[in-house]
C-alpha cells in the first residue's frame, strides 16, 4: 500500500475520521459564507435606501 | 408595606382568585395522573419493568405538569393590566413574584405531591420509597416553580408562549430531574437518599436566591415592551 | 485611555474597525488552520491506544471548547448590555448565538463519529456529550426567544437575561449530568483528555484551537458589521459610506423596479 493510500485509509478508521473532517469543513465554510452573504444583503439594502432617497430628493 | 404584609396580601389575593377557577389547579393534576397512567400502556404491564422506570416516569410527568401550569402564572394578570399596576405600586417586585410563585406551587406542586403515593402504587414502586418520593417532589416542584417563573416572565404576552416556555425551561430543570429521580431510585433500592435530597435542597436555595430577582427583571422587560 | 475605550461604543468606528481587522484575522486563521491540519493529519504519529481514529480530536476538542467559550462571551456581552446599556454588546451576543450553536452541533457530530469506533455505538449518554446536547438546547432557546419577541429593545433585554440565567446554570447542569452518567455507567472509557499529551500531538491541537477561535472572531466581526448596518440603516453615516454611496454602482440599482 502506497503512502498516500495509507493516509486515506487512516488505519481502517477512514469512515470515521474523514466524515468528521468533512463535516467540520462544511460547518466552518457555511459560517463564513452565510455571514458574508448576510453582510452583502445588508449592504445592498443600505444602497437601495440611498438610491431611493436620492430619487425622492431630485425626481 | 412590610415584607410579610406584602407577601400575605399577594398570596391571599391569588388564592382567592384560584378558588373561583378550579381548572387552574385541577388540570395540571389530571394531566399528571393521565400521563403516568399512559406509561404502563406503552411499555407493558410487567411490575418488574414498571418499578424500574417508576421514579423517572413520575418525575418527568411532574416536570411536564408543572411546566404546563406555568403559562397561567402571569398571563391573566398581564392581560387585565393588574401586573402593570403591581409594577407601579412601588413595592418590591421580587417579593410580589415570590408570593405568586408560592401560590403557583400551592396549586400545582402540592396536589401532585399529595397524589403521588397513589401513582407509585400503580407503577409498582416499593412502598418504602414513597416517603422519599414525596419529599423529593416537595423540594423539587418548588424549585421547578421558581425556575419556571423566569421562563414565564421572559415569554410574557407572546404568541405560543407555552411551547417556547418549555424550550427555555426544560434544559434548566435537568438537575432537578436527575437528583429527584435518583433519590427515589436510591430509596427503592434500599440505599439512603440523604445526599440526593441534600443536593436538591441546595438547588432549591440556589433557585430561591436568583429566581425571584431574575423573574422580576424579566417581568419588567415584558411589561415595558408591550406598552 | 478612556477616550480610546469610548470609541468602541461608537457604531461607525466599530463598523470601520471591524472591516479593517477582519481580512487580517481571516488570513491568519486560514494559515493557522492549514498548518494545524498538516501537523495533525500528516506529521503527528498515531496513538498507541486508539490508532488513527484519535485524529478526530483535532476537530472535536476545538469545537467543544469553542461551543462553551462562545456561550461565555455571549453571557458577558449580555451582562455588559444590561448594566451599561451598550447596544454594541447586544450585537456581539446576538451575532455569537448562531456561531456557538454551529460549534455545539459540530462537537456533537464529531463526538458521535468518534464514539462509534471507540464505544461501538453512535450515541452514548456520556456526561460530556449529554452536556453538549443540553448546551445546544440552551442556544436554541436563546435564538427562539429572540425571534419570538417583536419589539427589538425587549427582545434584546429578555435574551440577555436568558443568557445570564443559562451561564449561571451551565456548571450546575454539567456537574449533575457528570454525576448522573457515572452513576449509570461505572466503566466509562476515558478519552484523550485524561492523559498527558505528547507535544507532537499537542502542538497541532493547540493550533487548531487557536484557528477555531480566530474563525469565530472573523465571523463575529462580519456579523457585527451586518448587525450595525441593519440597526443604523437610517443613520447619515451609513449613507455616506463609500461602499454604500457609490454613484457608479448605484446607477444600476436605480434603473431596476423594486417593490
Amino acid at each position: 500500500m502506497s503512502e498516500i493510500q495509507a493516509f486515506f485509509h487512516m488505519g481502517g478508521y477512514a469512515w470515521y475520521v474523514w466524515p468528521s473532517f468533512l463535516i467540520t469543513l462544511v460547518v466552518l465554510v457555511a459560517n463564513v459564507w452565510l455571514s458574508r452573504i448576510q453582510f452583502r444583503s445588508a449592504l445592498l439594502d443600505a444602497k437601495r435606501r440611498v438610491v431611493a432617497q436620492a430619487k425622492k430628493n431630485n425626481p | 408595606m412590610g415584607i410579610f404584609a406584602l407577601l400575605s396580601c399577594i398570596i391571599r389575593r391569588d388564592l382567592a382568585i384560584a378558588m373561583r377557577n378550579t381548572g387552574q389547579w385541577v388540570n395540571p393534576l389530571l394531566f399528571f395522573i393521565v400521563v403516568v397512567a399512559l406509561f404502563p400502556l406503552g411499555v407493558g404491564p410487567s411490575p418488574a419493568t414498571l418499578s424500574i422506570i417508576a421514579p423517572g416516569v413520575i418525575w418527568v410527568s411532574a416536570l411536564l405538569a408543572v411546566l404546563l401550569s406555568l403559562g397561567s402564572l402571569f398571563e391573566t394578570d398581564f392581560a387585565d393590566g393588574t401586573l402593570e399596576q403591581l409594577l407601579l405600586s412601588g413595592q418590591s417586585l421580587a417579593l410580589i413574584v415570590l408570593g405568586k410563585v408560592l401560590v403557583h406551587w400551592f396549586l400545582s406542586g402540592l396536589p401532585l405531591l399529595l397524589i403521588s403515593p397513589l401513582l407509585a402504587l400503580l407503577l409498582a414502586l416499593p412502598t418504602d420509597a414513597i416517603p422519599v418520593l414525596m419529599l423529593s417532589l416537595l423540594i423539587g416542584t418548588l424549585t421547578l416553580s421558581l425556575i419556571g417563573a423566569i421562563g414565564a416572565g421572559l415569554t410574557l404576552g407572546l404568541n405560543q408562549a407555552g411551547v417556547l416556555l418549555s424550550l427555555l425551561v426544560l434544559p434548566l430543570s435537568v438537575p432537578v430531574l436527575i437528583f429527584g429521580s435518583a433519590a427515589v431510585t436510591a430509596a427503592a433500592a434500599d440505599f439512603g437518599a440523604g445526599s440526593q435530597l441534600a443536593i436538591m435542597t441546595g438547588l432549591l436555595l440556589f433557585a430561591l436566591s436568583i429566581g425571584p430577582l431574575t423573574t422580576a427583571a424579566a417581568v419588567r422587560i415584558g411589561v415595558s415592551g408591550s406598552t | 485611555m478612556f477616550k480610546w475605550i469610548h470609541r468602541f461604543g461608537s457604531a461607525p468606528f466599530v463598523y470601520r474597525f471591524a472591516g479593517a481587522l477582519a481580512p487580517w484575522i481571516g488570513f491568519v486563521c486560514l494559515a493557522i488552520l492549514l498548518s494545524g491540519l498538516y501537523l495533525g493529519l500528516i506529521v503527528a504519529p498515531e496513538d498507541y491506544e486508539q490508532g488513527e481514529s484519535y485524529r478526530i480530536i483535532y476537530v472535536h476538542v476545538p469545537a467543544a471548547i469553542l461551543s462553551m467559550f462562545v456561550y461565555v462571551v455571549m453571557a458577558v456581552a449580555s451582562a455588559v448590555f444590561l448594566i451599561w446599556r451598550l447596544k454594541l454588546a447586544d450585537i456581539v451576543a446576538q451575532a455569537s448565538a448562531p456561531i456557538g450553536a454551529s460549534f455545539t452541533f459540530l462537537a456533537l457530530a464529531t463526538g458521535s463519529l468518534w464514539g462509534k469506533p471507540m464505544w461501538g455505538t453512535w450515541w452514548i449518554w456520556d456526561g460530556r456529550l449529554t452536556s453538549e446536547l443540553l448546551l445546544l438546547f440552551l442556544y436554541f432557546g436563546y435564538m427562539a426567544l429572540r425571534a419570538a419577541i417583536e419589539h427589538p429593545q425587549s427582545a434584546a433585554k429578555a435574551a440577555a437575561v436568558l443568557a445570564l440565567v443559562g451561564v449561571v446554570n451551565i456548571p450546575v447542569i454539567h456537574y449533575s449530568v457528570e454525576w448522573w452518567s457515572t452513576l449509570h455507567q461505572p466503566a466509562t472509557i476515558t478519552k484523550m483528555g485524561e492523559r498527558n499529551i505528547h507535544p507532537s500531538m499537542g502542538i497541532p491541537l493547540g493550533l487548531m484551537i487557536v484557528g477555531f477561535q480566530l474563525l469565530y472572531a472573523y465571523v463575529l466581526l462580519i456579523r457585527m458589521r451586518t448587525g450595525i448596518l441593519k440597526r443604523e440603516s437610517r443613520a447619515s453615516w451609513v449613507a455616506q459610506l463609500p461602499e454604500v454611496n457609490n454613484t457608479m454602482a448605484n446607477s444600476k440599482l436605480s434603473g431596476t423596479n423594486r417593490v
